[in-house]
């Protein structure tokens, strides 16, 4: 409904934002300086552990939280100055189900219709596309507390479509579904941005989901952008292939990495445990150097992978620890905001 | 103002449609105060003979408005609960990142609460009467006596939500309502005259909205009711309800701080 006005869809300039941190605890500095642009009509995923700061950026961008200082703008607007307009041009799939369990799935849509000023008869009938368009026409009229995951998600995600809202914010789409509801979810959204021609604002920390749905994306760390590109601009920045070598477990790591330092088209060695990662040109001619050289020093390889690029290696790189080590430390932390 | 009632219209019936879909909770809520009146009605069915209580009825008609005040009180005092959920369900989130009007949030729960009272209300009137207790006040005295339990369902909605904003919690919310519905109710006259209460209790009890609720509710049942007495409890009541909604409207900012 809401028309995009001409500049980025989405602008975020040096958000800070500071939780208290309860009794006798540290302030938590949730969005540290966060900044980040996204081009009208593109998926823009924003790529971080749990507790980066991605929700936190979400619910300020959609007027549900303010920050402390920094600006804001959706579609044109200052969502701290004018949030009754930015709520007429955003829709909103939070982290958690967003849809009401105690009505119905053709219910919730209606209700969110109205509510953003659609008459009820334009409502009823778009109700009836988003149900046929989620493949949700068979349980429009049953309660959503009867909904698996993956359909309850999808309402949640057509909730946010009923008013044809110029930017899309879904809060990690995909946590919690299994494989099978997350590649219909993908598609859902691959078709979704094609076919409503808005703007998304997609947070994850699934790699493989930025790499598949983001035409852009920033990689977010403490409450930082530390990275942003398209993915294949992030990928191409990391020059060349990876190379993993997979030790035995009694193998001398010093003298792993002593051997393979001695191959002259491998860079940037590192160890993670006993599995040996580096970077090449072209992995296919440096890794045959590398076996040999381990062979060499009598060091015993368990298993060796080439890969191109992925969205891993450019986290690595920018936050200095691989993504699922990121991910089990917020964990330990159990910050989730 | 128009999206103001259409919004209040739709949330309203958003909460009935639930409500009725777990009618055991309307049941439950209705045990307690049937068994306080049956009860109570039996043990104390001496006191209107003691010297100055000067009921002009039986102990039972003296009860009843009492007891359908306190189940409004202890009712609403619960409302806030709808907003817990919706916190918890992130239905909330989803309101409050949408156009819908902050007062028609507030405004409906305050309505479905209302709503839920009235019905409550008249099964206990219909109870007893069952048990022989007579209204004088007729039509008119039931119509008045539902007004009163409306605007009191009001005053402690609009409060029991803005807790709900505030604190966020389940347990916080039963526990400052529990804090604050007990006194409320004993120091009062909806079990016993306060001609018979110490003076102190007389004259807290002139602040206490719950016990407009119950004077003017008693009043408009009797048989000759004094009407001023009614009326001037009533816009009391209907004071504070407004004062009371739109403090806890405010209350939206404090959550929308703390997210």
């Amino acid at each position: 409904m809401a028309q995009t006005t001409t500049g980025p869809a989405l602008e975020a300039g040096q958000l800070i934002k500071t939780y208290p941190g309860g009794r006798g605890k540290k302030p938590i500095r949730a969005l540290d300086g966060l900044s980040f642009t996204a081009e009208t009509g593109t998926v823009f995923g924003l790529l971080g552990p749990n507790g980066a700061g991605k929700s936190t950026t979400v619910k300020i961008l959609a007027t549900l939280a303010r920050a402390d200082s920094g600006s804001a703008t959706v579609a044109g607007i200052d969502v701290a100055r004018h949030p009754d307009r930015a709520r007429r041009a955003i829709g909103f799939v939070a982290q958690k189900q967003v849809s009401d369990p105690m009505d119905t799935g053709r219910e919730n849509l209606v209700l969110a219709g109205q509510l953003q000023g659609m008459r009820t008869g334009d409502a009823k009938i778009r109700a009836v596309e988003l149900l046929e368009r989620f493949s949700l026409t068979e349980a429009a009229n049953r309660l959503v507390k009867t909904y698996s995951g993956g359909m309850a998600r999808k309402l949640d995600v057509a909730i946010g479509l009923m008013h044809r809202p110029s930017v899309l914010f879904l809060d990690e789409p995909t946590t919690g579904l299994d494989p099978e509801a997350r590649a219909e979810m993908w598609a859902e959204i691959e078709r979704m941005a094609r076919l409503e021609q808005m703007t998304v604002l997609l947070t994850t920390h699934y790699l493989d989901e930025a790499d598949r749905l983001a035409s852009s994306l920033a990689i977010v760390d403490h409450g930082r952008v530390v990275a942003h590109g398209t993915p294949e601009e992030l990928k191409n920045q990391l020059r060349g292939d990876a190379v993993i070598i997979e030790l035995s477990t009694e193998t001398d790591v010093a003298a792993a990495q002593r051997a393979v330092s001695r191959v002259e088209s491998l860079r940037e060695i590192g160890m993670d445990g006993h599995t040996l990662r580096a970077r090449a040109d072209i992995a296919t001619v440096a890794l045959p150097l590398a076996l040999a050289a381990l062979e060499d020093a009598s060091l015993r390889v368990l298993s060796a992978t080439v890969a191109r690029p992925s969205l891993d290696d450019v986290y690595l790189r920018h936050t200095g620890r691989t993504f699922a080590r990121a991910q089990e430390n917020t964990e330990l932390q159990g910050s989730n905001r | 103002m128009t999206t103001f009632v259409t919004h209040t219209a739709i949330l309203t019936a958003r909460q009935l449609r639930a409500a009725t879909r777990i009618p055991v909770f309307l049941v439950m809520n209705l045990i307690q105060p049937v068994i306080w009146l049956l009860l109570f009605g039996q043990l104390f069915k001496a006191v209107v003979e003691i010297p100055g209580f000067g009921a002009g009825g039986s102990y039972l008609e003296f009860l009843t408005p009492g007891i359908i005040m306190m189940m409004a009180l202890f009712g609403s005092a619960w409302a806030g609960t709808v907003y817990i959920q919706d916190m918890d369900r992130g239905v909330m989130d989803r309101f409050l990142t949408s156009p819908t009007s902050r007062g028609a949030l507030m405004v409906s729960t305050i309505l479905y609460q209302g709503v839920l009272a009235v019905v409550q209300a008249l099964v206990v009137l219909g109870i007893a009467w069952l048990s022989g207790a007579r209204f004088h006040g007729g039509l008119t005295g039931i119509l008045v006596l539902l007004l009163a339990v409306v605007l009191l369902t009001a005053v402690f909605s609009a409060f029991s939500n803005a807790i709900a904003l505030l604190a966020r919690q389940q347990t916080a919310l039963i526990g400052i309502s529990q804090l604050i519905s007990f006194p409320l109710m004993f120091l009062s006259s909806a079990i016993m005259n306060t001609k018979l209460s110490p003076e102190w209790v007389r004259n807290v009890a002139r602040f206490n909205p719950f016990e407009w609720a119950v004077v003017a509710g008693r009043q408009a049942l009797s048989a000759v009711p004094d009407w001023a007495a009614i009326w001037a409890n009533l816009g009391l009541l209907a004071a504070l309800t407004v004062v009371m909604a739109w403090l806890a409207t405010l209350a939206f900012r404090g959550y929308q701080r703390s997210t």
